[in-house]
């Protein structure tokens, strides 16, 4: 077993996932507080071009780690050969991000070797010599820190936006990239993969909205979401959702915020009767000011609100758009 | 089809919630429910029972009360339970719960399983892939529909930001299945009636002990999360604090 941390990158569609430069940086972090060394591997086919971005980064060594098989992406695939690469290089920590592909794949592979995988992570602490890797629980409202009782290989999803990607440290000087060719047996790839593709006609592509108004089960009924639409209109924003709200079909996918829709950060964000499940926070935590309208007050979306009413949103959002109304023809 | 839904009962979504002694656990005292995405995973195994006809088996692992969520799984249509009830149960990892309930179920046929795609209270994602992996049989997650076919099914995966992936796989599999997959129904009188009469076998540690083994990690300590923002409570009459954010909105944020 070698003292290295391992970060695995991902791309899909012939690009780098962004997201894999945020867990880059927590593979530099966790190295300098271990004294570990660092690499990276990008797994698929034909994925030595990624390989030689990773390698501008401050890191010893980045993989290729190559078949035909992988492409396209399988969990079956995946999870062989990146069995046989850890199996042969035997790293300490195994990080990746928590997206929906690595979801798919990382508890097949740390089952398949025995061992278990700590999922998407908000950080990290190290104390007296251990590594504690600190999760969300019940819906973001506790917190957990949580250690490995197993040997190495340990694998460790961080979750998107818990570390900044643009703080991966670039290398002195490109490491070397090394490809590492796996075989995939004949049988091992069950699931047949079709084509990618978007379902919603975007209508409203909500990245590029300054300000949003977002509601979520709080609205309680379909026809409050036009008091939501009044306040967005007044305040010249954007309508968004939490999930359950666009499952019910109350507002198109579209309007959808959170890991399975949108990812957005405008200058204004205004969550009405959110809970502030962990899907939705990764979709807006990013977002310059948040304000929040809840009537509990234990919700998890005050962790992260700016400011906060706790409060009932059908009697403080009709007073609000009489004056935002009011703000914007005084000038 | 014959088709296993793995259920969990979690605190309730807006269920006030109290550290233990020990800051190891919560305390008891809240009140419970079925695990959100696993009353979807329900509803659409009944829509496939509907659709094909077969079996809807229900398994959950934990102390006596979460046996209501079986209940009310055969209340809504399913067939039978298994309860793996024992406080030995409780705390066990995803790779445990996962191998308690393949020893479980060992001597039973299914074509698919499904779990909801994570947990309300862990939220890990993993004890259906985990189970796929210890079973041997193809799987996936983040499922938003299911249809049969001729070598197996079609389902389609959910991705992020509003993509999606069709995948044909051949049966038996795993699917972890996504929120709002479906609708949910509401258990009839009827059926309410009618769960009483359905069979709901009770596992004992000792049945699936050999299984199971040592947690592979561990809980060190669980706890309120510190703050990082600076949140400022606005207070007051609806009135009052509707001029108090417009301040803020105009001074601060500089939006108007």
């Amino acid at each position: 077993m070698s003292d290295t941390i391992l970060v695995v990158v991902e791309q899909r569609e012939g690009k780098l996932n962004r997201v894999s430069w945020e867990t880059l940086t927590a593979g530099q972090a966790l190295a300098a507080e271990t004294g570990w060394a660092l690499e990276a591997a990008v797994i698929g086919s034909g994925v030595g071009n990624f390989a030689s971005e990773v390698a501008a980064k401050k890191i010893s060594k980045v993989y290729a780690v190559e078949s035909p098989k992988l492409e396209p992406y399988t969990p079956d695939a995946f999870s062989a050969a990146l069995k046989q690469f850890i199996e042969t290089k035997q790293p300490k920590l195994v990080l990746m991000p928590h997206t929906y592909q690595v979801r798919d794949f990382v508890p097949k592979l740390a089952t398949a070797m025995g061992r278990t995988a700590i999922s998407d992570c908000i950080g990290y602490k190290k104390e007296g010599g251990k590594l504690l890797f600190t999760r969300q629980m019940f819906q973001g409202k506790l917190a957990a820190d949580v250690s490995f009782a197993c040997d190495a290989p340990w694998f460790v999803t961080f979750q998107n936006g818990a570390f900044r990607g643009d703080k991966a440290e670039a290398g002195a000087s490109a490491a070397p990239v090394e490809t590492f060719n796996v075989q995939i047996a004949d049988g091992v790839i069950r699931n047949k993969p079709q084509e990618v593709f978007k379902e919603a006609k975007q209508a409203v592509d909500l990245t590029q909205a300054e300000i949003i108004v977002s509601v979520g089960r709080g609205i309680k009924e379909q026809k409050n979401i036009e008091l939501a639409k009044q306040l967005a209109e007044a305040l010249g924003g954007e309508l968004a959702a939490s999930r359950p709200i666009c499952d019910s079909g109350w507002l198109p996918m579209d309007r959808q915020i959170g890991s399975s829709g949108q990812t957005v950060a405008p200058k204004l964000y205004l969550a009405l009767g959110i809970s502030g499940a962990i899907q939705h926070i990764v979709g807006m935590k990013g977002s310059r000011t948040i304000i929040a309208i809840n009537k509990d007050s234990e919700a998890p979306i005050f962790e992260i609100a700016d400011f906060a009413v706790v409060g009932n949103l059908f009697d403080i959002v009709p007073p609000l758009i009489e004056e935002v109304k009011k703000a914007k023809t005084s000038g | 089809m014959k088709i296993l839904v793995c259920m969990k009962q979690v605190p309730q979504k807006d269920a006030p919630l109290k550290l233990n002694e020990s800051a190891a656990w919560i305390r008891e005292e809240v009140s419970y429910e079925v695990n959100e995405p696993d009353a979807y995973a329900l509803e659409e195994a009944l829509r496939q029972k509907e659709k094909h006809g077969g079996e809807v088996v229900v398994i959950t692992s934990g102390p006596p009360r979460a046996q209501q969520v079986l209940r009310e799984a055969l209340a809504k249509g399913a067939d039978r339970a298994i309860h793996l009830e024992d406080n030995g149960f409780v705390g066990l990892d995803a790779f445990n719960t996962a191998r308690a309930f393949a020893a479980a179920i060992k001597d039973e046929t299914f074509d698919l399983i499904f779990t909801g795609l994570q947990s309300d209270d862990y939220g890990y994602a993993q004890t259906g892939v985990v189970l796929a992996e210890l079973l041997g049989w193809p799987h996936a997650t983040i499922i938003m529909q299911i249809e049969k076919n001729d070598s197996g099914i079609r389902v389609k995966r959910e991705l992020e930001a509003g993509y999606f992936q069709f995948v044909d796989m051949p049966l038996p599999a795993i699917l972890t299945i996504q929120s709002g997959i479906n609708k949910l129904r509401y258990a009839t009188l009827i059926g309410i009636k009618q769960a009483k009469n359905k069979p709901l076998r009770k596992v004992a540690m000792a049945e699936v002990q050999h299984a199971v083994g040592g947690n592979l990690q561990k809980i060190e300590r669980l706890y309120v999360p510190q703050k990082t923002k600076n949140t400022e409570f606005l207070e007051g009459s609806a009135g009052e604090v509707a001029k108090k954010l417009v301040d803020k909105l105009r001074n601060e944020v500089r939006v108007l």
